[in-house]
């Protein structure tokens, strides 16, 4: 793994229309397996992510990698954005981007085409995709410049159980072999699954942070209890 | 209710019958009673009919002048106004909305201004004047070109904008440089582009005012099927006149249909 | 596609460059009138010239002289062209030929023009009746000469009601416009004659001398710009005057009816 880590936001703001979104934040991620971001609906999870990864902007503080590359961090979003072009094309672009060798953009893409089973759709129009095979191409897509770091926000939010269960695996594959994950879900289940260290956010603020077996079984604060119970919190 | 039905059942029908009968009259070429509408219409598609199955010399001469002038405009304003509608739709700037006004506002500049303002600008007496270009083809595409630049500008980047906002987190989060962004946008945006392209062309064709003024519908230079339609009105000959219109209309329809045909062949289906 | 495109293209890029001639800023009555059909071939048979035309109206033919951007003009107002040449835009003026202007109208004639004495008693009785009247408005030769023939019948197009219509439009559209509306114009014989769209009017007034229409050849001051073809000018002139043009214009007619007369003068 590269040097990117630690990442370290400082009173990290981020508002809109006057109004704070996320902040003041102060949060160190160092390297490690899957980041699990928790919270209810609004607390600044998507943004959260965004800033880590650099493509929203901050209104005050500071966000600090070890070592900036851009080029080794990818972003899956909650509802995969399809470029109108082929299966084969959407997952050669980020290649083509770099300036890759034909031959090895299409070695990349026809690995990934089978490791997702759209073998025999590499020429197919990808809006005729399936909700999960969108998802999976998105995940694909992103994987494919063999980042050091992966956020997804939300990447099961619309899927069905089959296809989390297909995206959950790549995941784990994906993370076995030392890519860190940092993605968002409010699907405590999913959380269980994969997480290996949490950060719990509530109203805008990083609310609880810690190793996942801890914070699942003996949470710190109370709101994160109750979020795990399933019980509204605010 | 059902008697007034009736009644206009009866009366169109009746109306039906009157047409046929007037048709036919028409046909067989009798002016004074079939009115002057029909009769030129008729004249006029007969007058057409008969220009393409002779393969008029002529014709095909300001045809292929038309279409030379027309696609020759029509690729010069793409190159131009493609990259600035996507331009306008990435990148904001200080006075990007007043471009954008700007635009619009010349979309509806008056073709023959467009024409005089060539006019003053390459007249032998006129600061380009030692080029010698007036009363030229090459007059007719500035023309064209200042005129439907804008149009297709315009167009453009509405069609970009929508995309930009579509593909706007992808592209950003791919660290893409401004030029990857527009030369994405361009490419995955090709379709919509098209449109813009062939509104462009059909404003294009059919345009006279501008050409006329800085082409002078000079026979075997600078004539082509708008100005030979004026001409040919000014002469009062309406038949011919509306014949060279068909064929105008026949050559936009052909080009349109050719061009979507080549956009389809190039991969399958629509997204 | 993205071999055919570029092919498409190359082809239409081609374009052949500024023909070699000389450009000639004409009336559209001359055009109109088909008589511009006869003399190119034959001009361009003879001297080597491929002529341009260029089809204005008088005023717009001047303009284009002034501009340097025609090498000659072959025009129809006197007082216009003397003006031109006296401002030093043309080097002379030539007299070729001329025909005449009628006034047409609709065939039942409401003013009952057809038996007057004179052009001006003609207008003063549509003027009286206040039967429309379909003017060129263009600065044209034609109009000049109608404007000229209401100032001898002593009134003022200025002060007329609604009947008076300027259409500010060339030969042809002026006709169609008084074919449409059954009003009066102002025509010369030539584009009367080869003028298709005849529905309703005809030909009410003619032979009065103040009818009279000249035409005249104009070559243009070369000393404007280098571009002007002062020696092709010259030698259109010479051919314009010489017996074969005589032949030519006085031989050309349409069903039978000569439409110009050749009157230029040997040097």
């Amino acid at each position: 793994m590269s040097g990117m880590f630690p990442l370290t936001l400082n009173q990290v703001v981020v508002r809109r229309r006057g109004k704070v979104v996320i902040g003041p934040v102060d949060l160190t991620v160092d390297q490690g397996g899957p980041l699990i971001v928790m919270g209810p609906n609004g607390s600044g999870k998507t943004t959260l992510l965004r800033v880590m990864h650099g493509v929203e902007r901050i209104n005050a503080g500071a966000i600090n990698w070890a070592q900036e590359h851009p080029e080794k961090h990818a972003f899956v979003f909650q509802s995969p954005i399809i470029m109108r072009r082929s299966v084969f094309e959407n997952l050669a672009y980020p290649l083509r981007l770099l300036r890759r060798p034909k031959n090895e953009i299409s070695d990349a893409v026809n690995h990934w085409i089978t490791r997702i089973g759209l073998e025999n759709k590499g020429a197919t129009s990808a809006s005729r995709l399936s909700g999960g095979e969108r998802q999976k191409l998105a995940l694909a897509r992103a994987l494919i410049r063999k980042p050091d770091v992966l956020f997804l926000d939300e990447p099961c939010a619309n899927l069905d159980g089959r296809a989390t269960r297909e995206i959950e695996a790549l995941l784990q594959e994906t993370a076995a072999a030392g890519t860190r994950l940092i993605m968002s879900t409010h699907d405590m289940g999913q959380a269980r699954r994969l997480a290996q260290e949490i950060v719990f956010m509530l109203g805008g603020k990083v609310h609880e942070t810690g190793d996942a077996q801890v914070a699942f079984t003996q949470p710190k604060t109370a709101e994160f209890a109750a979020f795990q119970r399933g019980d509204i919190v605010t | 209710m059902a008697c007034r039905f009736c009644f206009w059942v009866f009366l169109s029908r009746f109306r039906l019958v009157f047409f046929v009968k007037k048709l036919n009259l028409c046909l067989s070429g009798s002016k004074g009673k079939c009115g002057t509408f029909m009769f030129e219409l008729i004249e006029g598609l007969k007058a057409a009919f008969r220009l393409v199955i002779t393969f008029d010399p002529e014709l095909w001469e300001i045809s292929l002048r038309s279409l030379r002038v027309t696609l020759t405009a029509l690729l010069i304003a793409s190159l131009i106004a493609m990259p600035l509608g996507t331009y306008l739709a990435v990148q904001r700037f200080r006075y990007r909305r007043f471009v954008i006004a700007i635009i619009n506002a010349l979309m509806g500049l008056p073709p023959v201004v467009v024409g005089l303002i060539v006019y003053i600008l390459l007249s032998r007496s006129g600061p380009f004047g030692v080029f010698n270009l007036l009363f030229t083809p090459t007059a007719m595409i500035i023309a064209q070109v200042v005129i439907i630049t804008p149009l297709i500008a315009s167009i453009a980047h509405q069609a970009m904008r929508e995309l930009w906002a579509e593909y706007h987190d992808l592209l950003i989060s791919l660290n893409t440089t401004k030029t990857q962004r527009i030369r994405t946008l361009i490419w995955d945006g090709r379709r919509n582009l098209l449109t813009a392209a062939l509104a462009g062309f059909g404003r294009a064709i059919g345009e006279v005012g501008a050409i006329m003024i800085v082409g002078g519908n000079i026979d075997n230079v600078t004539r082509v099927l708008t100005t030979a339609i004026a001409l040919e009105t000014g002469k009062g000959d309406f038949a011919l006149a509306l014949g060279l219109g068909f064929v105008l209309i026949g050559i936009a329809v052909v080009v349109n249909i050719a061009i979507h045909a080549l956009s389809r062949t190039e991969r399958e289906g629509r997204w | 596609m993205k071999q055919i495109l570029p092919a498409i293209f190359a082809l239409f890029l081609a374009q052949p460059g500024a023909a070699d001639g000389m450009r000639m800023a004409v009336t559209t009555s001359f055009d109109n009138s088909g008589l511009s059909d006869v003399l190119l071939p034959v001009i361009r048979e003879d001297t080597g010239i491929d002529v341009q035309l260029l089809v204005v109206g008088t005023g717009q033919a001047l303009r284009l002289g002034e501009a340097g951007d025609v090498d000659a003009v072959l025009v129809h107002s006197r007082a216009a062209e003397e003006a031109f040449v006296a401002a030093g835009h043309g080097t002379h003026r030539r007299e070729i030929m001329y025909n005449d202007f009628v006034l047409i109208g609709p065939a039942d004639d409401p003013a009952s023009i057809a038996d007057a004495q004179t052009a001006a008693e003609a207008l003063l009785r549509i003027a009286a009746a206040q039967a429309a009247f379909v003017s060129r408005g263009d600065d044209s030769g034609t109009h000049k000469a109608e404007l000229n023939i209401w100032t001898d019948a002593g009134l003022d197009t200025e002060t007329f009601g609604a009947w008076y219509r300027p259409v500010g439009a060339g030969m042809g559209a002026a006709l169609n416009t008084a074919s449409a509306m059954q009003a009066y114009v102002v025509s010369d014989r030539a584009s009367w004659l080869n003028f298709g769209n005849t529905d309703g009017l005809a030909m009410l007034f003619s032979g009065d001398p103040a009818l009279f229409n000249q035409y005249a050849y104009l070559p243009v001051n070369p000393a404007k710009n280098a571009a002007i073809k002062h020696q092709e000018a010259t030698a259109l002139e010479a051919w314009l005057t010489s017996p074969r043009a005589a032949d030519l214009i006085n031989g050309y007619t349409i069903n039978g009816e000569t439409l110009f007369v050749f009157n230029a003068s040997p040097e």
